[in-house]
């Protein structure tokens, strides 16, 4: 099998099992439901493989996959082609994000085993894997901004999946929205791009190569967009408010759209525009800074979340922030490897929480769910294995991939970002273990509504191998390591250089501190009912106001131009405008009308006037030759 | 001598105006016509007479003939006319009009 075949399969694979499950779905009524759960699964396993196989050559071979499929738009010199390119930042990219797309489309079969709508939840899920493909494999930035705006699609969606209840439709009305913002800023960066640069080609390589011809503020300006988009994307500051609403969908898309795959876009985007952002060096501090601010908010803003899926958002949001502060330091091969270890951990996570809302019949009140360890063994261990990950426990994966992240910050000499990344992840530490010893250590104790399915268990246990694991793939120097990942990606990191001994002492001092962490939380939550007396009414708990401040400054003012637009603007001005001439004409024709009465004798009238008006004319026309 | 033809042709032209226009009898209406018909052969064969040229007295025969012809084809619709509504009432006949009205 040649390799632009293979691509083409890996990317088509999904997009026609979603539509097979599409047209099922739509002209049959009562499909057993393997039929759906076989085609989901085959479409989805399918490009896992070769995705494996793609990026197993792609490390050992450097061998890049290219496919051409056609051309999209051409015009004179100008042609757009619709090409897939697996170099090694795309096979990185698919590496993770297949399997784990397939292990959560295992998991779902098991999550929406009996829903009614079973068959329409995969044509989403599947379609959602095909444009997060077109995403990471596109060549040139037009095809990466069309996978960009499908996964929006598909997140919208899937967030409003259980339209029925209107809250839902808002939430993912909001995530569409405020995507849309970053979108515009995506978009608007490609197109200062095509001015610039545009006669030269549109496809990556064409771009950096002309990088130079582009004065230093327009360049600026094009990061700045291209963050942007990132921003909606990955939820940080100030674009983040869709991903904790974005919970209201099932949680596999939680798992998978709104944890593993989507909302790292943002990051995959910057580092691909990474020659860019090593030229537009105030954005990339920027970046570090929005990555910081967002990483502590919405740590903070988690320490007093009682809704599982709602603590595990701003998690995600806070990570997706460390990952910002490493791409902004220059740091691209760690922010991208700790992009992989979330996505394995945060899956877990994401998959425990779910195994547990279904256990207890759509639960996620920690409160109301205190004292389940006894009830569902298997994912209490798992889910403390994703959370002293995510807490970066040596030797778990998430210690190496945030060490690798604080020691960048560190060397980069901005000590400011380091505190706040120390901060947020010493927070981080607190959240999660104030989340696992309520749900698990207590002195109460419930017992599960529904055993949980083989299906659901598997591949958590599968994540919870890759987050114990994964980290030994980019193990730093340090340890013995070869930063495998690092040189495979061969990304223009800065030099960051720090000293063993430094590192050494930054690695114990950060253990420490999150052991400490540890051991306060669970003084403070374990076995007693501190969680009941919190305050519901602080303004932590209260997400510091930030949807109402953007309800009063951006929605209250949009809304209110809305409607001065619609009421006085349309309904006043064009519709009076338009409706008062067609009266007018109509008046006009009533007054004309009462010429042509059908009486013959007036026409006759008409007539002799006619002509006798026509022979006054001719009469002084021809008074010079008379 | 052609001058006072000319007037009576006028003269007969502008009655059958004023007939056509102000009766409101169709037949009255249709002698009107005839009027102006006939007032405009009158002026024809003066002309012709004037100029020595007889092409429009036969001009005005034909006219005639045709007219003969057409008296024929008004009877038959005054009579059909008369069976639709019961009356010759030209006022009563404005079917092309605005009904709105």
């Amino acid at each position: 099998m040649t390799n632009s075949s293979l691509l083409n399969i890996l990317l088509l694979s999904p997009l026609v099992s979603g539509t097979l499950i599409f047209l099922i779905n739509f002209f049959t009524k009562k499909t057993k439901q393997y039929i759906y759960t076989f085609l989901a699964l085959t479409g989805s396993g399918i490009s896992a493989i070769i995705a494996l196989y793609i990026s197993y050559n792609s490390y050992f071979n450097h061998k890049v996959f290219e496919s051409n499929l056609f051309t999209w738009i051409d015009i004179a010199d100008f042609t757009i082609e619709v090409g897939l390119k697996a170099d090694a930042l795309s096979s990185f990219m698919i590496l993770f994000v297949a399997p784990v797309s397939f292990l959560i489309h295992i998991y779902a079969t098991g999550y929406m085993d009996k829903d009614k709508s079973y068959g329409r939840f995969f044509i989403y899920f599947n379609y959602f894997i095909f444009f997060m493909f077109l995403l990471v494999l596109a060549d040139n930035p037009v095809m990466m901004y069309v996978g960009w705006e499908g996964v929006g699609l598909i997140s919208y969606v899937l967030v409003a999946f259980y339209f029925k209840d209107i809250e839902n439709t808002y939430a993912g009305n909001k995530a569409f929205i405020v995507n849309r913002i970053g979108d515009f800023g995506f978009l608007g960066a490609l197109m200062l791009i095509f001015i610039n640069i545009g006669s030269g080609g549109l496809s990556f390589e064409a771009i950096f190569l002309n990088l130079n011809s582009i004065d230093s503020a327009t360049l600026t300006l094009i990061a700045f967009l291209l963050f942007v988009g990132a921003m909606g994307k990955s939820a940080q500051i100030p674009l983040y408010i869709w991903l904790p609403d974005a919970m209201a969908g099932p949680t596999p898309v939680s798992a998978l759209i709104h944890a593993a795959t989507m909302v790292t876009g943002g990051i995959y985007m910057v580092s691909r525009f990474a020659p860019l952002y090593n030229i537009a060096v105030d954005i990339s501090l920027f970046i570090s800074y929005i990555g910081a601010f967002s990483a502590l908010l919405a740590a903070v803003i988690a320490t007093r979340q009682y809704d599982i899926k709602k603590i595990l958002a701003y998690s995600t949001m806070s990570q997706l922030g460390f990952m910002f502060m490493a791409l902004g330091v220059g740091a691209y091969s760690t922010a991208l490897f700790h992009m992989f270890t979330h996505a394995f951990f945060k899956g877990l996570l994401f998959m425990g929480a779910g195994a547990i809302i279904v256990a207890f019949h759509h639960k996620q009140d920690i409160r109301k769910l205190r004292g389940i360890r006894k009830a569902v063994p298997s994912i209490f261990i798992m889910m403390l294995i994703g959370t002293l990950t995510i807490t970066a426990i040596p030797p778990l994966s998430a210690f190496i991939s945030k060490d690798a992240i604080m020691s960048s910050l560190f060397a980069s000499g901005h000590y400011d970002i380091f505190a706040i990344a120390l901060i947020s992840s010493l927070l981080t530490v607190f959240y999660m273990f104030r989340m696992l010893f309520v749900l698990f250590y207590s002195n109460k104790s419930k017992k599960a509504e529904h055993p949980s399915a083989k299906s659901m268990i598997y591949p958590m246990a599968v994540l919870t191998v890759l987050s114990v694991f994964a980290g030994f793939l980019n193990l730093p120097e340090i340890f013995g390591g070869e930063a495998n990942i690092t040189t495979w990606l061969a990304l223009p990191n800065k030099t960051l250089f720090v000293s063993h001994t430094n590192e050494i002492i930054l690695m114990s001092i950060n253990t420490l501190l999150i052991l400490a962490v540890i051991v306060y939380t669970y003084k403070r939550y374990a076995y007693t009912d501190t969680i009941m007396k919190e305050s519901e009414t602080s303004i932590v708990a209260n997400k510091f106001y930030v949807d109402e401040i953007y309800n009063k400054i951006v929605v209250k003012p949009l809304y209110s131009l809305s409607f001065f637009f619609s009421n006085t603007i349309s309904k006043r001005l064009i519709d009076d405008l338009i409706l008062g001439s067609a009266f007018n004409f109509k008046k006009l024709g009533r007054v004309f009308a009462a010429l042509q009465n059908g009486n013959v004798r007036f026409y006759s009238l008409y007539m002799l006037l006619g002509v006798v008006v026509g022979f006054v004319y001719l009469f002084f026309l021809l008074k010079d030759v008379l | 001598m052609v001058e006072k033809y000319m007037i009576l042709s006028i003269i007969l032209f502008s009655i059958g105006i004023v007939g056509l226009i102000s009766r409101r009898n169709i037949i009255v209406i249709y002698m009107s016509v005839e009027l102006l018909l006939n007032a405009v052969n009158l002026s024809l064969i003066a002309i012709s007479a004037d100029l020595g040229d007889s092409a429009a007295q036969v001009i005005s025969l034909i006219v005639i003939a045709i007219a003969a012809s057409e008296a024929a084809l008004f009877m038959s619709l005054f009579v059909v006319l008369f069976r639709s509504k019961g009356s010759l009432d030209a006022n009563v006949f404005d079917m092309l009009g605005d009904k709105n009205d």
